[in-house]
């Protein structure tokens, strides 16, 4: 019963296209926004033998799909950066990657070497770059001028009106607020345990200031939309959304640094479609469809120029955003250790039971 | 000779899909749900076997808590349900005409028609902040601060209540619908009052509507994700988030895996030790009603 109710709660997030026989079928595991419906027929336009089906999905559910079948059921998917490398080594699920078939000149060369760094195995590259963003705060500039930092959403003058996604975000932001450098500690497992209990000490004491844990981009939306809270830790697309539909709601980069990550394309083990895959990987870099994609996910592509990109909305947003002193600042989020999961959930599950000082 | 192979070989047809679904849906994936129950992470890649992932379980307060929390709120959704249920159910059953109790039963059903998650939201849009009863009650100026009813264990028990009454009230009904009105006639010609025909005529007879009733509602609702997800606080955690949890988030099948069969075995208890307390066996009432 239990696990019906999961797996329903995970086929109501999939939307499958109808499939016509003899084509080829590019089966795409995805983002809720990564795939727009333009796009797709684009692709489809100009790949007549080939059929775009399209899951969607998170970095959590997408491991779990993938592990279940061992890689299979699935030509593409677009884990972030730091799902691959520990990932990988437990359950292997992905395959190498042919970086001659991926036209990698248009990339951003920081953020390719980045995530080339942090996903090769023996020698063979895992993933390549795709949309980047980053984790950090957004605030309503007339109630909350003055979120600055992620412990800003534990002041008391904002008590019942702040939130937070219960995730390991939230652990290793607060660890930077409180003057830590959590990615260093995974290579001290004892140490990195110090700062997490630190951290749980933080947030349960936080826990009255809350309104309530968010669970995705719509329940934030409409809690900051509404006014019901003034500040939130948010993903920056998030808050570029509804920026669009009041200029007062802004993001901010804490001071600690935004946390960043990288969404890539990795192929996984058992694909059967690896042509259409890296097709459809040269298809959504190119400099007209980057456009299309941008405007659908609010997060930036990564190839060079890629803020010339943006909508104009999206662009004027991430312009009220961010400072080129953020950009520097940014903090990219490391791989996970294998055994940093654990450690992570049994801190948000203390967290989760606490009671809070009533 | 010949029609007695022709009886059984009906009997294996009929048989054949019930047995199959049994032993390819519910049996074998429970066989391997097991298997990996048992299994401990050593490190990537390799496993041995063990019960370590049941001891952590008894280790550790915040599970079992959670387990105990979720048993206790699901029961006191059991006993909600029934009493609001009982009413519902005799008046659908007893008092109803013939013509309006077709189009009672179907206004219960009405709101399975839509999926747990809509109902959830829709719960969401009345009680959040800026919703549609905290603003009619500033309106009406009973109140003059918005009021959140959102987010709290009420508003989980009442949004689980909501979901499974119907599991509750449609086996009533079928029960109540065969009791001879002369026997509540004759309670009340024998002396009795209306208290005393409920408890000795009433409640006897409807026993294993009760039973049925209370057993599916109690499973539902430790078993139900949606709900208290969504309605839930910060403080409220359900057990079945914690096997999601396990699963999903933490790459950790193993313990999930543990914590579902726990979970059975739990529910399992409660619902025999409900029997035995009230001096039913299953024979007696679900496989009657």
């Amino acid at each position: 019963m239990i696990m019906k109710l999961a797996i329903a709660g995970l086929l109501a997030t999939t939307v499958m296209a109808a499939v016509p026989a003899q084509a080829e079928t590019l089966r795409l595991l995805t983002w809720g926004s990564y795939a727009p419906e333009e796009l797709v027929k684009k692709f489809e336009a100009k790949y007549p033998d080939i059929t775009v089906e399209v899951t969607f999905s998170n970095n959590e559910e997408m491991v779990a799909k993938l592990r279940a079948t061992g890689g299979a059921g699935f030509d593409l998917a677009q884990p972030s950066h730091d799902r691959i490398f520990a990932v990988q080594q437990e359950y292997n699920i992905y395959k190498p990657m042919d970086l001659s078939k991926i036209d990698t000149s248009v990339m951003e060369p920081k953020l390719l070497d980045g995530v080339k760094a942090n996903t090769t195995i023996d020698g063979e590259v895992y993933a390549v770059p795709h949309q980047w963003g980053t984790s950090g705060l957004m605030a309503n500039k007339t109630m909350a001028p003055d979120v600055k930092a992620w412990g800003d959403l534990c002041d008391p003058q904002y008590a019942g009106k702040t939130s937070m996604r219960l995730r390991r975000t939230i652990l290793l932001g607060m660890a930077f607020d409180m003057g830590e450098d959590p990615f260093a500690a995974y290579a001290d497992l004892d140490k990195y345990q110090e700062i997490l209990d630190k951290v749980a000490d933080k947030l349960i004491a936080c826990k009255d200031n809350l309104k309530a844990y968010w669970k995705g981009g719509d329940d934030l939306s409409a809690m900051m939309m509404s006014g019901e809270i003034v500040a939130s830790e948010t993903w920056d697309s998030t808050a570029y959304k509804l920026y669009a539909e009041n200029k007062d709601i802004v993001f901010v980069p804490p001071k600690t640094g935004a946390l960043a990550w990288i969404d890539t394309f990795a192929l996984p083990r058992k694909g059967e479609a690896d042509d259409a895959a890296y097709k459809w990987i040269n298809f959504v870099l190119e400099p007209e469809n980057v456009k299309i994609m941008s405007a659908s996910t609010g997060s930036r592509a990564s190839v060079k120029g890629a803020k010339d990109l943006l909508p104009d909305d999206k662009k004027a947003a991430v312009n009220a955003a961010f400072t080129d002193e953020d950009i520097a600042n940014l903090k990219f989020f490391a791989n996970i250790p294998a055994g940093v999961e654990d450690m992570e959930g049994k801190t948000l599950e203390k967290i989760k039971a606490a009671t809070g000082s009533e | 000779m010949k029609q007695r192979d022709i009886k059984r070989l009906s009997l294996i047809l009929l048989f054949a899909p019930f047995a199959l679904w049994i032993l390819l849906l519910i049996v074998l994936p429970h066989l391997g749900m097991f298997y990996i129950s048992l299994r401990e992470k050593v490190a990537p890649r390799t496993y041995e076997f063990g019960l370590e992932n049941y001891i952590n379980f008894f280790a550790e307060p915040i599970y079992w808590n959670t387990l105990i929390r979720t048993g206790s709120m699901s029961l006191l959704v059991t006993v909600l349900a029934l009493l609001l249920g009982f009413p519902i159910a005799y008046y659908i059953a007893k008092i109803a005409g013939h013509r309006s109790r077709g189009a009672l039963f179907l206004m219960c059903l009405i709101p399975l028609w839509v999926s747990d998650l809509i109902r959830a939201f829709g719960w969401i849009l009345l009680l959040r902040e800026t919703g549609i009863i905290s603003s009619s009650l500033q309106w009406a100026g009973l109140v003059s601060t918005p009021v959140e009813f959102l987010y709290n264990d009420a508003t989980v028990i009442m949004g689980l209540v909501y979901t499974v009454i119907l599991f509750m009230i449609v086996p009533l009904v079928s029960t109540l619908d065969g009791m001879d009105d002369a026997m509540v006639e004759a309670g009340y010609n024998l002396g009795g009052n209306g208290p005393t025909v409920l408890r000795r005529i009433i409640i006897p007879y409807a026993m294993p509507g009760i039973v049925s009733g209370c057993i599916v509602v109690f499973m539902l609702t430790a078993g139900s994700y949606l709900t208290p997800i969504l309605l839930g606080g910060k403080n409220s955690s359900w057990f079945t988030e914690q096997i999601y949890d396990q699963f999903i988030t933490r790459y950790n099948w193993e313990s999930g895996a543990a914590f579902g069969f726990l979970l059975l075995a739990f529910t399992s208890l409660v619902v025999w030790g409900g029997l035995k307390l009230s001096g039913q066996t299953l024979n007696s009432t679900v496989a009657r009603s």
